[in-house]
């Protein structure tokens, strides 16, 4: 159960390596979360990852999970709810993909895609049927200010990530009352292996840095958190620049 | 869930039940959670009895987001209101896999009242008092009715209840299951103390008699409603002359000042309570306001008084609003708060004549008063040290002033002697509450560094407060956990009996 503060003991993480995810968890380990499901393909780092929980002193689980096998979720994901209740599901699994090379391959675009959207949408409402029969439990879900309003440098990413975000505000809408509750997380540039060699964006942040907004935003039972907390009134602006204006800013 | 699903709502005017209708609602909605739409927050946090006169609709058999006092951590379940025992056992026996725990008004500040995904029994339809035996003050009541009934049925009579806690508003199943204490502490004990038997609806669906001296009896007085659902309890009361309370005030300037007002003068008074400022800093750390009296006897009231010495009449001010800003109550409105109630009270004065619900119940006089912290809420932090840790109480003090944490109306007081319920939190010793808004920045790990020292100084906190403690801590506290634990695996073998705070805590 979570506490007063929203902390939860137990907490599942799909994309079990992604180092936001991994960062939250180590996070929400240092406060209450004793059980830990880290949900990925099987990888070295993977295991790597429990390992570095248990260490932190958490009771770690890794299962084999596929963003891209929807027709899989039903049955892996049942499985680790039929453990126990989970406090915490965090979805935190995505693809950046390379938008030049993808804008030239259809295949590898609609892999981001598939993983981004797709993906989160089985699992999110597998999750979300099985928090609602625990009648708590919150559902986390990075989405990502990339989808707030498509850009020209990573449209295909951003697509994605607005789909998910979309997805993710009328999820959360509709299960008021049962209490599950739905937060959306929208990062700006956060640097991580996923962002690696880019160019980095005004406002970027770390791992920690989201980690500590989602805590935050879980005492607060917050919809949306944005981090860091100015990109709200960024983007807020950006999103009413006109499109001949938008397409030639430099970001 | 499939197919339709038939609920009904009555409407209730006056505490007179003036129209019941029903509503056909389908659900073919996977997500569809049928809500509670009229008076639903007046129904799960408030009662009736406390509210002014205006509409408030009860629904039967209905999902609903359910809280304890302190508004933190909103859970869904079914809320089943029973109102006969019969109907109480067939909802334990048909209440599925995620069990059922017993509410009654709601006071409790965490998570003591909620089931996530299972059914909560509203005990207040079981409101009855059964009988009163006017010369013994023995009464026979269901678990459902609440203390603010008791008192207004039996001080009439010349009873009163035996121990009463800060609120009228909770309910005597309520005040078993959570072993509740009052500022008679230390000459009356818990509320189980005066307990002569109970009947418990147990796992099985079957009701029995629990005798004190028993194991069930210790392990259900504290026991959190987890042994399974009071149904009805018989009471010792308390024989009084008037309804009046005879007090004395007075201020102590420190922390050590109020600790050696309360060793050497506090059993005097059968009632003793100090209300602590925790925000004063430097030499003025601890400054305190006593409060101590007794049942006020006929002789001593003037002569207007006298003529109805047993009157019952509660005041009751307007309803705080439903939306508070966050924030309300900061730092700076709180010092200010305190200084003002501080300077308020007289330096000394005896012999006051206050109302009960004046002395006892300030607080029961602005209904839905938990509303100020705003939709965030607030943790309430009750712990107790034995006496000879008058250092670790210091510490903690100490700490808490140093911390600023905005808190109205704190108190410390002393306790008796124990009770013998397992898991009854009263033990000899110094005892602080005080509440705190939930959205205080890093408050998590504060308390949880608070709870480290009361637990090395072999202190222990109170569960019908707490709302975020650790399991291993909790368990350091109280030695008889595990006798609790396996008189429930033994009971209750397939965990009918579930709460929240059970989930929480691995209870």
């Amino acid at each position: 159960m979570k506490d007063a503060f929203g902390t939860p003991q137990s907490l599942l993480v799909l994309g079990g390596t992604s180092e936001i995810g991994l960062a939250t968890a180590r996070r929400l380990v240092a406060r209450r979360a004793r059980t830990v499901w880290l949900a990925g393909r099987p990888s070295p780092a993977l295991e790597a990852a429990a390992g570095q929980l248990r260490r932190l002193g958490a009771d770690v689980h890794t299962v084999a999970f596929d963003a891209l096998d929807s027709a899989s979720h039903e049955e892996v994901l049942g499985k680790v709810f039929a453990e126990g209740d989970i406090d915490m599901v965090l979805l935190a699994f995505g693809l950046l993909g390379d938008q030049a090379n993808d804008e030239a391959d259809p295949m590898a675009a609609v892999r981001v895609a598939q993983t981004n959207y797709t993906g989160a949408v089985s699992a999110g409402l597998v999750c979300a049927n099985a928090l609602q029969g625990q009648g708590h439990g919150s559902l986390v879900v990075l989405s990502s200010v990339a989808g707030e309003r498509a850009r020209r440098a990573n449209f295909i990413y951003g697509s994605s990530k607005a789909g998910l975000d979309a997805f993710t505000q009328g999820l959360g809408d509709a299960l008021v009352g049962t209490g599950v509750h739905v937060m959306i997380v929208r990062p700006g540039f956060v640097r991580t292996k996923m962002t690696e060699g880019l160019q980095e964006a005004p406002l970027a942040t770390t791992p920690e840095a989201v980690a500590t907004a989602i805590e935050a935003g879980l005492r607060r039972r917050a919809e949306v958190v944005w981090v860091p907390g100015t990109l709200r009134a960024v983007m807020s602006a950006l999103r009413h620049v006109p499109r001949p204006l938008f397409r030639r800013l430099p970001i | 869930m499939a197919g339709g699903r038939t609920s009904g709502v009555t409407l209730v005017y006056k505490k007179q039940i003036f129209m019941t209708f029903r509503i056909d609602t389908p659900i073919n909605h996977p997500f569809r959670r049928n809500r509670v739409q009229l008076g639903e927050k007046r129904h799960f946090s408030g009662y009736r009895h406390a509210m002014p006169d205006f509409i408030t609709a009860l629904s039967v058999d209905d999902f609903a987001s359910v809280t304890g006092w302190g508004r933190t951590a909103p859970t869904t379940a079914l809320v089943v209101r029973p109102r006969t025992y019969e109907e109480a056992a067939a909802a334990v026996r048909g209440c599925g896999t995620r069990g059922s725990i017993a509410r009654g008004l709601g006071r409790a500040y965490g998570d003591a009242a909620q089931n996530a995904g299972g059914s909560v029994l509203d005990m207040t339809g079981l409101d009855r008092i059964r009988t009163v035996d006017a010369d013994t003050g023995m009464v026979v009541c269901d678990a459902g009715v609440s203390l603010h009934r008791l008192m207004e049925v039996l001080l009439p009579l010349g009873w009163f209840v035996p121990v009463t806690p800060g609120t009228r508003y909770v309910t005597v199943g309520g005040a078993i299951g959570a072993d509740i204490h009052g500022k008679n502490h230390h000459v009356s004990g818990g509320f189980a103390r005066h307990v002569r038997s109970l009947q418990l609806l147990t796992a099985d669906g079957q009701a029995r008699t629990v005798l004190p001296g028993t194991d069930l009896f210790d392990a259900t007085a504290g026991g959190m409603g987890l042994t399974g659902v009071i149904l009805s309890a018989t009471i010792q009361l308390l024989r009084v002359e008037t309804s009046l309370m005879s007090v004395d005030t007075e201020r102590a300037t420190d922390l050590d000042d109020l600790m050696t007002r309360l060793t050497e003068t506090d059993h005097l008074y059968r009632y003793s309570v100090a209300w602590i400022d925790l925000l004063a800093k430097g030499a003025a750390t601890g400054r305190s306001v006593l409060t101590r009296g007794d049942h006020a006897p006929l002789d001593v009231l003037p002569p207007r008084a006298a003529r109805h010495p047993l009157v019952f009449r509660p005041g009751q001010l307007p309803a705080a609003p439903a939306f508070v800003p966050e924030g309300l109550l900061g730092k700076r409105s709180v010092s200010l708060f305190n200084e003002l109630w501080y300077r308020r009270a007289p330096r000394a004065r005896t012999g006051e004549l206050q109302k009960i619900s004046t002395f006892f119940h300030p607080l029961d006089g602005v209904p839905h008063w938990n509303r100020i912290y705003g939709r965030g809420g607030f943790v309430q932090y009750q712990f107790v040290v034995p006496y000879g840790q008058e250092e670790a109480l210091r510490r903690i003090v100490m700490r808490i002033s140093r911390r600023g944490c905005p808190s109205f109306l704190a108190v410390l007081k002393r306790f008796g002697r124990g009770d013998s319920g397992w898991l009854s939190f009263p033990v000899p010793g110094w005892t602080l509450a005080l509440d705190i808004p939930a959205g205080l920045p890093r408050l998590g790990v504060f308390l949880d560094e608070l709870d480290e020292e009361v637990a090395a100084a072999g202190g222990r906190l109170y569960l019908a407060k707490d709302s975020r403690v650790r399991p291993e801590t909790l368990a350091a506290m109280y030695p008889q956990i595990d006798r609790f634990r396996s008189l429930r695996a033994e009971l209750d073998p397939h965990g009918v009996f579930t709460s929240d705070l059970s989930r929480r805590l691995a209870l």
